[in-house]
C-alpha cells in the first residue's frame, strides 16, 4: 500500500491503495465518484474513460502510481451543472439507450473537441472507435458530436 | 370514449386506496439514486397523496409516477409514465418518474422481455391515469357540488362546465384519495392523446450525461464488501477443489470458500439456468485486491456426469438432458449438418408437399448456420446484497426480477414478505439479465459472510460464464413449377440445443404444399434468450431465402414478397398463420416508397428484408457500397408498424439500436468453443461493432394506425442480418450462409 495525492475535478484526494491499483477502480471504490464505468479491463471499450491533463485515457489499465501531479478530470467533473457542450448535446440529441457507456462515450467526445474542434465525420469515427455502444447508439453519438462541434464555434 | 371495468390491476388499486384512505402522506423508500428527476428541489410539495400504485400527487400539482418495469434501455422508464399521463391529463413538464421496487401486488408483469413491456402494460398504465383523474373529478364534484359529468380536466386542472370553477389537481388531491377507486373508467380516444405519440426525452438523461448513480455496479454500502466468482474453465467441467493456500494472505482478502448455487435436490425454474453450480467465491475490500487474489486462486475441476433434470416451465414439466463431454464448435457443426439429413418433428404441414416437389421443375435448397453468441452487456453481470436478520435486501438489474425472488426465497429460506428487491437500471440485458444466478449468488455469499456485499463478474467472466444465444441450422427448399411459381416450400430448422423454428410464420399460409420441421442437438453449454429469440436466425435464413428465390423467378424481391403475402391475404392455406398478411405488406410497401426502392444509384447495393415478430412489423432496406475492399453501410432504411406509437423519437433511437446491433452480430458475433472453452473471453477477440462500422444514416418511418401499441426492443433486429447479406450479395456476387460474414482477415469485393 502507498500515500496518493490526486487530483481529481479540480480537487485534491489522497488515496492508500497498492500502487498497482488502476485509477478505475480508486475512481469507483476508494472515491465513489462512480461514473466512470468497468466495462472490460483491458482498454477495449472506453466506457472507463477519464481525462488526464485533458487528454482520454482509459482508465482501467491506468496505475494509480502513474498519475502524479497530472490532473484528473471524470465525468463529475466535467462540467459544473452538466452544461458541457458535450453535455448539451448528448441530450439534445436523445442519444442514450441503457446509458452505461455514454460517460466513456462523452470524456471521449470531449476530449476530441477540444484537441479538434472542426473534426470530419471521419475523425470522429477515429476517436470514437474505442467506445463500444452495445445499445448500438453510434448514429446518435456522432450526431450529438457534430451538434456539440457546432454549438461550440458559434 | 371507451369505458373499460377496472378489474386489472384491481388488486393495486384496493390495496393503495386502503393505504390512502386517511389521506395521510405515505413515506416511500424509493432507492437514492432514483430519487428526483428534477433538480428544484424547492419545487417539491408538502405532502403526497397516493391514489393508486402508480402514481401520487403532490399538494403543488407536481405528479409522481411510478415506472413498474425494469429499464434497460428500451425507454419504458418514459413511454410507460407518459401513458398514465396522459390518461390523468397532466403537463408532462409537472410529472416526476420514478422506478418502482419489485411489488408483485401493486403491478403486473415487472419484466424485460419479448418486447411486451407497452403492449402488456399498455391497459393497465392507461387505467392507472384515467380511475386517478376520474377520483379527482369526483372529489372536486363533490367540493363543488355538481355533477362529476359536468368536471372535465385540462392539463392538471379541474373545471367545472360552467367556467365558476376550477381547481388544480394539487388542491384536490387531498379528498380524492379518500374516493373509492372508480369501478369502471372512461379511456381517451386516441385522437385525444397530447402525450402518447409525442416524442419526450429520457427521463434519466440527465443523470446519465453527469454519472449519477444509476446502474447495479454503482450501489456502495457502508461496509460493503466485494465478491467474486471463479468458475471451472470449460463448459463440461465441475468444480472439484480449491487451494486457496496463496490467496489467503494477500492484502484484503476477507474470505475463500466454494458456494453451491442451486441445491441439488432443488427443481429448477424456467429462468434458474446454470451450468457452473458450484463456483469458488473470494471476498474483499476492493475490486482490485480481489481481481489480484481470483488471479492467485487455483481451482481443481473434474468432468460431470450426463443428467437429466425435470424443470418448470411456468407451470409446464419438462425434461432437460445435459450430456457430459467437452463440445466444440466444429463438431457442432457436423452434428448439425447430419441431423438436417434425418428425419425431424414434423411442426407443420400443408397440402402434399412430397408430391409438389417431385413434381416441381426447379428446387432451389440452401443451408443457413449461426454461431452461439454472447450478450456482451457493457455493464458487467453483478448484484447487491445484504442478508440479515432474516431479511434479505437485493439491488441491482435484473430482468424478470419476480422470479428471481421466489428462486432466492426457495433457495435461502427467507420467506418472499422479507426479500426486498430494488430495481436499477441495467447497463443492457438483450436477454442476459433474466437468468439471475448472480442475484442469487449474492444473497448467499452476503448470508455466509455476514455482511453487505458487492458481487461483480468480470468482463472474462461475463463472456466464459454466459447464457448464450444458441447455435442454430436451417435448411431451406422451395420448389418452382415450369411457370416458375412457387409451389412447394420447405423448412426444416434445428439447433444446439433449442429449435429456432416458428412453423406458422410467413410464408406458411402463402404456399399451398408447405412442410415445416425441426430438430435439437443437446449439449451442456448454458443458452437463453437473447434479444428477439430464434428470430434473430430464422428471420436471417429465411428472408435471405426468399431474395434467392425471387431471384431465380426473375421477381424484384419486394414484388415477390407482396404477392405471397396477396395470396396469404385473400386465400390463405392454413388456419394458424400468426402474422396479418395485411400489416406485413403495409410494411414492405412503405420501405419500398421511402426507400425510393426501384431507382438506382451508381455503385450503391441495395438489400431488403422484413419480418413479423413480438407482435410487430419490420421491413427494412439496406443501402451497401465497398470502400477499400470493405463493405460500408450508407443507409438503412426501415418501416414499422408497432401500433400507436408512445414516444416516436425514443422509438427510433430503439429501432437504429436494433439495426446497428444487427448489423454488428451478422458482421462479427461469434463466439467459439474448443473443449468445451469459451474462445473469445473479452472484447480484444470477441469483435462489437464500432462507430465506424455502423449506418452512416438510418431512417426509420412508423406506419400510423390506432391499433394498440406492441413491442419495438427486438422486431427491427432479426430482419437486418438478411437486408445485409441480400446487399453483400448484390455487391459482390456471393451469398452469404454462414454467420458471421465478415471473419477476422477476409476481405470483401
Amino acid at each position: 500500500m502507498a500515500k496518493f495525492n490526486l487530483k481529481i475535478n479540480g480537487k485534491n484526494h489522497e488515496v492508500d491503495v497498492d500502487p498497482s491499483t488502476p485509477m478505475l477502480w480508486v475512481l469507483r471504490d476508494h472515491l465513489k465518484l462512480i461514473g466512470t464505468k468497468y466495462g472490460c479491463g483491458i482498454a477495449q471499450c472506453g466506457s472507463c474513460t477519464i481525462h488526464l491533463n485533458g487528454l482520454a485515457v482509459r482508465s482501467c489499465m491506468l496505475m494509480v502510481s502513474a498519475i502524479g501531479n497530472q490532473e484528473v478530470t471524470t465525468i463529475e467533473g466535467l462540467s459544473e451543472n452538466g452544461d458541457h457542450p458535450v453535455q448539451k448535446a448528448w441530450l439534445k440529441v436523445d442519444v442514450p439507450q441503457c446509458g452505461y457507456c455514454q460517460a466513456g462515450q462523452i470524456m471521449t467526445a470531449a476530449a476530441l473537441l477540444e484537441q479538434n474542434p472542426n473534426p470530419s465525420d471521419s475523425e470522429i469515427e477515429m476517436a470514437m472507435n474505442g467506445n463500444i455502444c452495445r445499445c448500438g447508439t453510434y448514429t446518435r453519438i456522432k450526431k450529438a458530436v457534430q451538434l456539440a462541434a457546432t454549438d461550440t464555434n458559434s | 370514449m371507451t369505458f373499460v371495468k377496472t378489474k386489472i390491476g384491481r388488486r393495486s388499486f384496493i390495496k393503495t386506496t386502503s393505504l390512502a384512505s386517511g389521506g395521510m402522506l405515505l413515506s416511500f423508500n424509493w432507492l437514492a439514486s432514483c430519487k428526483m428527476t428534477r433538480e428544484e428541489v424547492s419545487a417539491l410539495p408538502n405532502e403526497w397523496f397516493k391514489l393508486n400504485g402508480y402514481l401520487k400527487i403532490g399538494d403543488n400539482g407536481l405528479v409522481t409516477i411510478m415506472s413498474p418495469n425494469p429499464e434497460g434501455g428500451q425507454g419504458v422508464k418514459t413511454s410507460m409514465p407518459m401513458i398514465v399521463a396522459d390518461e390523468l391529463d397532466v403537463d408532462w413538464k409537472d410529472v416526476i418518474v420514478e422506478q418502482a421496487d419489485l411489488d408483485t401486488d401493486a403491478f403486473t408483469r415487472q419484466f424485460i422481455g419479448g418486447s411486451q413491456a407497452i403492449r402488456r402494460g399498455w391497459e393497465s398504465l392507461r387505467m392507472a391515469g384515467a380511475s386517478a383523474r376520474q377520483m379527482l373529478k369526483e372529489a372536486a364534484a363533490q367540493t363543488w357540488q355538481v355533477p362529476t359529468q359536468e368536471i372535465t380536466t385540462e392539463a392538471g386542472v379541474l373545471h367545472h362546465k360552467s367556467g365558476d370553477q376550477s381547481m388544480r389537481y394539487g388542491e384536490m388531491a387531498s379528498k380524492a384519495a379518500k374516493i373509492p377507486v372508480p369501478e369502471e373508467v372512461e379511456l381517451k380516444d386516441s385522437k385525444d392523446f397530447n402525450i402518447i405519440g409525442t416524442s419526450r426525452k429520457n427521463v434519466d438523461g440527465p443523470k446519465i450525461i453527469t454519472g449519477k448513480p444509476l446502474f447495479g455496479s454503482d450501489t456502495n454500502r457502508e461496509g460493503m464488501l466485494i465478491a467474486m466468482i471463479v468458475h471451472p474453465p470449460a463448459f463440461g467441467l465441475k468444480l472439484k477443489s480449491i487451494d486457496d493456500s496463496a490467496v489467503k494472505g494477500m492484502p484484503g482478502i476477507k474470505d475463500v470458500f466454494t458456494l453451491k448455487v442451486f441445491n441439488d435436490n432443488y427443481e429448477k425454474t424456467f429462468f434458474d439456468t446454470r451450468t457452473f453450480n458450484d463456483v469458488a467465491v473470494i471476498v474483499g475490500n476492493s475490486t482490485w485486491e480481489v481481481m489480484n487474489a481470483k488471479k492467485a486462486l487455483k481451482i481443481e475441476c473434474e468432468p460431470i456426469e450426463s443428467i437429466t433434470e425435470t424443470r418448470d416451465r411456468f407451470g409446464n414439466k419438462w425434461e432437460q438432458h445435459t450430456p457430459s463431454g467437452l463440445e466444440n464448435t466444429d463438431s457442432h457443426y457436423t452434428q448439425m449438418e447430419a441431423m438436417a439429413n434425418r428425419p425431424a418433428t414434423i411442426q407443420r404441414k400443408d397440402g402434399n408437399p412430397v408430391a409438389a416437389f417431385q413434381k416441381a421443375a426447379k428446387i432451389i435448397e440452401r443451408t443457413y448456420t449461426a454461431p452461439f453468441l454472447a450478450h456482451n452487456c457493457m455493464e458487467p453481470m453483478n448484484f447487491f446484497a445484504h442478508v440479515k436478520d432474516g431479511k434479505a435486501e437485493l439491488i441491482g438489474p435484473l430482468q424478470k426480477p419476480e422470479f428471481t425472488e421466489q428462486t432466492l426465497s426457495a433457495r435461502t429460506g427467507i420467506p418472499l414478505e422479507n426479500i426486498e428487491i430494488k430495481m436499477t437500471r441495467l447497463g443492457g440485458g438483450y436477454g442476459r439479465r433474466s437468468y439471475a444466478h448472480w442475484a442469487i449468488e449474492a444473497a448467499l455469499i452476503s448470508q455466509r459472510v455476514k455482511a453487505p456485499i458487492k458481487l461483480i463478474y468480470t468482463r472474462e467472466d461475463d463472456m466464459t460464464d454466459g447464457v448464450y444465444r444458441p447455435s442454430y441450422h436451417a435448411k431451406f427448399r422451395a420448389g418452382l413449377d415450369a411457370n416458375n411459381n412457387l409451389i412447394a416450400f420447405h423448412v426444416k430448422a434445428g439447433g444446439i440445443p433449442e429449435s429456432p423454428l416458428a412453423a406458422n410464420r410467413f410464408p406458411a399460409g402463402a404456399v399451398d404444399n408447405y412442410l415445416a420441421e425441426d430438430w435439437t442437438i443437446d449439449s451442456n453449454l448454458t443458452i437463453g434468450s437473447f434479444r428477439a429469440p430464434r428470430s434473430n436466425f430464422m428471420a436471417s435464413a429465411e428472408q435471405s431465402f426468399l431474395d434467392e428465390v425471387a431471384e431465380a423467378i426473375g421477381k424484384d424481391p419486394i414484388d415477390f414478397r407482396l404477392e405471397l403475402l396477396e395470396r396469404a391475404k385473400e386465400n390463405p392455406i392454413g388456419e394458424n398463420n400468426d402474422y396479418e398478411a395485411d400489416r406485413l405488406v403495409g410494411v414492405l410497401k412503405l420501405v419500398q416508397e421511402k426507400s425510393n426502392w426501384g431507382t438506382s444509384e451508381a455503385n450503391v447495393h441495395r438489400g431488403v428484408s422484413a419480418y413479423f415478430c413480438h407482435n410487430s412489423y419490420a421491413a427494412q432496406v439496406l443501402d451497401l457500397v465497398i470502400e477499400n475492399n470493405k463493405p460500408v453501410v450508407q443507409k438503412v432504411t426501415c418501416a414499422l408498424d408497432c401500433g400507436v406509437v408512445v414516444n416516436p423519437d425514443g422509438a427510433k433511437n430503439m429501432a437504429e439500436g436494433g439495426i446497428v446491433d444487427g448489423i454488428g452480430n451478422a458482421f462479427y458475433g461469434e463466439l467459439t468453443i474448443k473443449d468445451g472453452v469459451p474462445e473469445k473471453n473479452n472484447f480484444d477477440t470477441y469483435r462489437m461493432i464500432r462507430m465506424s462500422e455502423s449506418p452512416k444514416e438510418i431512417d426509420v418511418h412508423f406506419v400510423e394506425n390506432d391499433i394498440d401499441p406492441t413491442g419495438l426492443g427486438e422486431p427491427t433486429f432479426p430482419p437486418i442480418f438478411a437486408a445485409l447479406a441480400n446487399a453483400l450479395y448484390q455487391a459482390t456476387g456471393k451469398r452469404y450462409y454462414r454467420q458471421p460474414f465478415l471473419v477476422e482477415k477476409q476481405v470483401v469485393g
